[in-house]
């Protein structure tokens, strides 16, 4: 069998591919935590748990509806976005005015709501979701197996964000965007409706969490808890990769997915702190992030 | 100042008399919570700087605290000195790199490095994992036997007076003016000729060194440690507690810790998992209602009723 640095190829590869799933998921987080900083500049704390939401709502389309995967695919963002808009509309948008600072508090006590309703109706442990037919099994590309859902996975995703960037960079509601995010009181000037673009923000980022929760659903066990863990290593990626581009966010999402993939190979106990130490390392040689722009 | 004085003895008077009515470990909670979110009001209240990692700090103290009582047999107020002592060194080093960005991102940073201490609470031979510490001994501090509920009571009422009589100090020292200085307006304070880099340091260590104070006395009280006290839960309810009870103020934070310790523990049985939704509503109406909090409201009152 051959191997690299000691470790049995295949058993290498497999987790070059969990890393990039993982990194995907990263990836699509990031990016929908980004986007939404860029417009509203807040973190969104509840992000997390519009993830875990989109898991549900896969799970609860499938169990009370019957409403296959690749439905939930297009339905589970559309409800957490929806979620998402009815946030802004209702509560985000007061807080524009005042220090940024509470719109993170006012979403973490959203992700505290969010997260004990789940637990109050499904428990801790959560429920499973199975691979959708179309996409079980696996390819043997002879040197290792690799899943097909994983593949699904990482190829949606970076389909997904490769969109989002290029709708943002080169159509011309990206240049709208980008210029209400640059000076929002002069956009507005010129005839945009910025407060609603704001809101459509707010929703597309949350309808991204959501999809990464659909996507994440059929590897992951659905769990209330399943946000909560994730968005605080999504929050170092995103330190990591520094919130000026969306590619930067893309990059960054996917490279600590498999740099935390290998760390699992090679060193399992760093394999849940590796991405925290990156954090401090980049802290130490570039404070404004990978991709970030040092801003005033 | 003079109202300030008469406020304090009252609470102390109070302090003192309190356990003839209600159950001494609730109250002894409520102290160590009150402890620390008064540490962490001196970050966010007077320098401006939003930890979410503060759990860290309270929780790595606990372990510390803990492991040197019950496995090398130390004495209490040793393992609470080390455990105060641990939390503020670690605070030097998450300070050093948090304070290299602000405002949103400052919180980002001492949330992510607090969720490396949990890992490292997790997976230490020394914590013993998913159970925590357990059975940590209470001894005795001069001569007093901690196994007693009253006596423990009055030594934390004692360690709570000292901490916010330092936390008063502070706040009146012209340090304490140097920091607010620094959250009305950093780059007027850099102007000044301050060195604000040093001065947000200083704060964020003394902060999470009174941190672990409280993490340590905990310990005391409830004779283990566990990986909740270090969970980002715990950082977020010590938010919550300053943010309800008022940022900013003297008392904001002990009020804000009694009112959501005796509320976890009155609901803790009956509401179950809602407890974690009912502090999530408190937490937005908060935000969206009354940013002042309890006590800064109850200020803009007096205010009104006295015009200067």
């Amino acid at each position: 069998m051959i191997s690299v640095l000691g470790m049995p190829l295949p058993a290498l590869l497999s987790q070059l591919v969990l890393g990039l799933v993982n990194g995907s998921f990263y990836a699509l987080l990031s990016l929908g935590l980004a986007v939404i900083f860029g417009m509203l500049n807040i973190i969104n704390f509840a992000h997390g748990a519009l993830y875990m939401m989109g898991a549900f709502s896969a799970w609860m389309l499938l169990t009370w509806f019957g409403v296959d995967y690749f439905g939930a695919l297009l339905l589970g963002p559309l409800l957490v976005g929806a979620l998402g808009l009815i946030i802004e509309r209702t509560m985000l948008r007061r807080l524009y005015r005042i220090d940024h600072l509470y719109g993170l508090l006012l979403t973490f006590g959203l992700a505290l709501i969010f997260e004990g309703l789940f637990r109050d109706q499904f428990g801790v442990s959560g429920e499973t979701y199975e691979v959708p037919q179309a996409l079980t099994g696996a390819v043997n590309l002879g040197f290792m197996v690799l899943p097909k859902y994983r593949v699904w996975v990482v190829v949606v995703s970076l389909t997904v964000c490769f969109l989002t960037w290029f709708v943002i960079e080169k159509t011309r509601l990206g240049s709208y965007l980008r210029a209400a995010t640059e000076n929002p009181k002069l956009t507005q000037a010129f005839g945009v409706n910025v407060p609603r673009m704001v809101m459509l923000t707010y929703g597309f980022g949350a309808a991204l969490a959501g999809l990464a929760g659909v996507m994440a659903a059929p590897i992951f066990q659905v769990s209330p808890l399943m946000g909560s863990n994730l968005i605080i290593v999504v929050f170092a990626v995103v330190v990591i990769g520094g919130m000026g581009s969306i590619s930067g966010a893309i990059f960054t999402g996917l490279g600590l997915g498999v740099i935390e993939g290998m760390a699992k190979v090679f060193y399992p106990e760093g394999s849940a702190t590796v991405v925290f130490v990156i954090m401090a390392i980049v802290l130490i040689l570039r404070p404004a992030g990978l991709f970030g722009r040092e801003s005033s | 100042m003079n109202r300030c004085t008469l406020w304090m003895l009252l609470l102390i008077a109070l302090g003192i008399a309190a356990p003839t009515v209600f159950y001494p470990v609730l109250l002894m909670k409520i102290l160590c919570f009150a402890i620390f979110a008064s540490a962490f009001n001196l970050l966010l209240g007077y320098t401006g700087l939003l930890s979410f990692g503060h759990a860290a700090f309270f929780g790595g103290a606990a372990y510390v605290t803990g492991y040197l009582i019950k496995d090398m047999a130390l004495p209490p107020l040793v393992g609470i000195l080390a455990g105060t002592l641990a939390a503020a060194f670690m605070g030097g080093l998450v300070g050093l790199l948090a304070i290299r960005r602000q405002g949103i991102y400052f919180a980002m940073i001492t949330l992510a490095m607090a969720q490396m201490v949990y890992f490292l609470c997790l997976q230490l031979p020394q914590t013993g994992g998913e159970d925590g510490l357990q059975g940590v001994p209470r001894g005795s501090i001069v001569g007093l036997d901690l196994n007693n509920d009253l006596t423990l009571y009055y030594v934390i009422l004692l360690f709570f007076i000292a901490v916010f009589a330092l936390i008063y100090r502070t706040i009146h020292s012209p340090f304490g003016q140097i920091l607010k200085a620094i959250r009305e307006n950093e780059p007027r304070a850099i102007s000044l000729g301050y060195d604000v880099a040093r001065y947000k340091l200083l704060a964020f260590v003394l902060s999470s060194g009174l941190a672990g104070l409280a993490g340590a006395l905990k310990v005391l009280v409830f004779k283990f440690a566990t990986l909740t006290d270090a969970h980002w839960h715990t950082s977020g309810e010590v938010v919550l507690m300053t943010i309800l009870g008022g940022i900013g103020t003297v008392f904001g934070p002990a009020v804000g810790a009694t009112i959501i310790v005796t509320l976890e523990s009155q609901l803790a049985d009956k509401a179950g998992s809602l407890v974690t939704v009912i502090m999530g509503f408190i937490f937005v109406l908060c935000v969206l209602m009354f940013r002042k909090g309890i006590v800064g409201e109850l200020l803009e009152l007096l205010k009104g009723v006295r015009p200067h």
